[in-house]
């Protein structure tokens, strides 16, 4: 009875606070949209952030406007922007089965050592913005090029509506750089279904 | 018309931007600060040719925006809770004086203790100020409700205030439909300002000043007392209950959108459990009646758009019949109940075929409300009635008993 349509998908992104997690949920809504879902709504963890510390972020797809405003408690998808949150904010919680795990890491899926009925994509997101420059401050920053390895991992947006919402978002320069990090991270991530 | 997804942050700039606002004074808080960042951006590149104050303090921004308004320019402002709780002195002035300035309020729980995050007790505590208050239930009703409420505002010579729910609108992206300059202007034409007194061919003095009782001017002619302003001020919130509808129902004519005018419905005519509430609360609500028709129950949502002036007559012709009204607020009148519960109650007394009215305190602070609560709410206050119930102390949802000392 809950659910805010016929078809919907309930993501959560965790991040530590600088890293883009909140950025990347904005993209996503940008993207979605741009996808074909008329409802989307993202919004950052709310409350105080402070830089490395984990924050999280919540975004929802749908077909008709969202009507559900309360936290995402029973995600589909969990996006996780630092492999080192897997053990410290407790990523999976509450994630359906068969849900969707997606790991910014240099591991393997099976390294990660993630129980459960879970569909654990692994992929080196940092890589991606390094080799597409996306350097601030002597970091990668990878709240762009996520959107790549959300992409392709999920088929929940097209490649092409990534890159406009992040034309959308950055100046022309930064654009260009971070939609090249995202399509890199598309090429890089193993696709919807593809073993791990 | 182009949809662009935003937070109801950027919806509330973007329709003061589409408005042409002349005057924007401010101080931050949040969770208001983005829409004033915003407009500031938009003064300094020169999108929006507008005078921007960054005054001290939310009473200096008030205030600020008070005297741009005498002299006729068209003046907004924001804020939240100890913001909007700084500057009640000019809030109240504001209205006393009649002055046609928009505010947004993205609403904010009042310390002690701290809280930065959501319930709607900062808005609710001035309500009795003499302002308009609107309240929103998405990110797309903020566009459309700030740019009504300068219609408003400068049809009746009175303030008004749009409300919506920190972060679970004010920081939450949706998708919006953003109306084109052209249409907006076709809407909401330039301030004409009747009341401007700043005419150097006829210099004067404005400072407010009244006895108890009416007397003569220097010209004979009799003038209010403090009594008549406060009658006057008084009519013209009521002219409020036609000019809140009357400019829905134009921006409809232009946009197709239609916020509800002064309450929003939904599964409502066969309804005998209503559902009442304000702000992003009645969009979840429209969720649990679907689920609770599903177990059986007639339930339906009625949502309270404007709260100020109070819609009574209309709640009362839409709520008879019903057996139950179950109101959920996000504020409290601390010692008594929830402030639309109590308004609700005093508008269907001795209405012979009212329902009974339930209250619900819910969400203060921030805490989660989620659909499952809300539709066992319900349930709890559909028992008490069949219980025989028809009046309870407020029900709390969420409330762990276990934590309280």
């Amino acid at each position: 009875m809950m659910a805010s349509g016929r078809e919907s998908v309930e993501i959560r992104w965790h991040g530590r606070g600088g890293q883009g997690a909140v950025t990347a949920a904005k993209l996503l809504a940008e993207a979605a949209y741009a996808s074909g879902w008329e409802g989307v709504t993202s919004a950052p963890s709310f409350g105080a952030e402070r830089r490395g510390a984990p924050v999280t972020a919540s975004t929802r797809l749908a077909h008709e406007p969202v009507r559900v405003l309360s936290q995402v408690t029973a995600p589909d998808v969990v996006i996780v922007l630092d492999d080192s949150l897997l053990a410290v904010a407790n990523a999976t919680a509450g994630l359906k089965p068969g849900g969707t795990l997606l790991v910014n890491t240099t591991l393997s899926a099976a390294e990660l050592g993630v129980a459960g009925d879970v569909n654990v994509v692994a992929t080196d997101v940092t890589g991606s913005a390094e080799a597409a420059g996306v350097i601030v401050a002597g970091q990668p920053i990878v709240s762009a090029a996520i959107l790549g390895a959300v992409a392709k991992a999920t088929g929940l947006v097209t490649l092409p509506s990534v890159e406009h919402a992040i034309a959308g978002m950055f100046p022309a320069g930064p654009a260009g750089k971070n939609a090249e990090a995202a399509k890199i991270a598309y090429e890089c991530t193993p696709g919807k279904g593809a073993a791990a | 018309m182009s949809v662009r997804v935003m937070t109801g942050n950027d919806a509330a700039a973007t329709a003061v931007k589409l408005a042409r606002t002349q005057v924007i004074a401010a101080y931050p808080i949040t969770p208001q600060s983005p829409v004033v960042e915003s407009l500031s951006t938009w003064v300094e590149s020169g999108e929006l040719p507008a005078e921007f104050v960054a005054v001290e303090s939310e009473h200096s921004a008030l205030s600020v925006c008070i005297g741009a308004s005498t002299v006729g320019a068209r003046a907004f402002t924001a804020t939240s809770a100890n913001g909007l709780a700084y500057m009640t002195e000019q809030v109240w002035w504001a209205a006393g004086a009649r002055l046609p300035i928009v505010m947004c309020v993205a609403n904010r729980a009042m310390a002690a203790p701290w809280s930065v995050l959501n319930d709607q007790q900062d808005s609710m505590s001035v309500r009795d100020a003499g302002w308009v208050q609107l309240y929103c239930r998405d990110n797309q009703e903020i566009l459309d409700t700030t740019v009504q409420a300068f219609h408003i505002a400068e049809e009746l010579n009175a303030p008004v205030m749009v409300c919506y729910d920190g972060f679970l609108l004010s920081h939450t992206m949706m998708p919006v439909d953003v109306p084109d300059a052209g249409t907006v202007d076709g809407f909401l034409p330039p301030r004409t300002a009747p009341l401007q007194i700043v005419d150097t061919a006829d210099p004067r003095n404005v400072g407010p000043v009244t006895l108890a009782d009416p007397r003569p001017d220097a010209d004979g002619v009799l003038q209010p007392g403090y009594m008549e302003f406060r009658a006057m001020h008084h009519a013209a919130l009521l002219e409020a209950l036609d000019a809140v509808p009357a400019a829905d129902r134009a921006w409809a004519g232009i946009t197709g959108r239609s916020s509800g005018g002064l309450l929003s419905e939904y599964l409502l005519d066969d309804a005998d459990t209503v559902l009442v509430a304000a702000g992003s609360l009645v969009t979840q609500l429209t969720l649990v009646a679907d689920g609770l028709r599903a177990e059986g129950v007639r339930a339906g949502v009625l949502g309270i758009r404007c709260y100020r002036p109070f819609p009574a007559e209309a709640l009362r012709d839409r709520l008879a019949g019903r057996s139950l009204a179950v109101v959920f607020d996000k504020a409290l009148s601390y010692g008594y109940q929830g402030p639309i519960c109590e308004d609700l109650k005093a508008a269907l007394y001795d209405g012979g075929d009212s329902p009974a009215v339930h209250g619900v305190v819910c969400g203060l602070g921030g805490r989660d409300v989620t659909p499952v609560q809300l539709a066992s709410a319900v349930r709890e206050a559909r028992a008490d009635l069949e219980a025989g119930m028809r009046d309870r102390a407020p029900h709390w949802i969420g409330l762990v008993e276990g934590s309280m000392r």
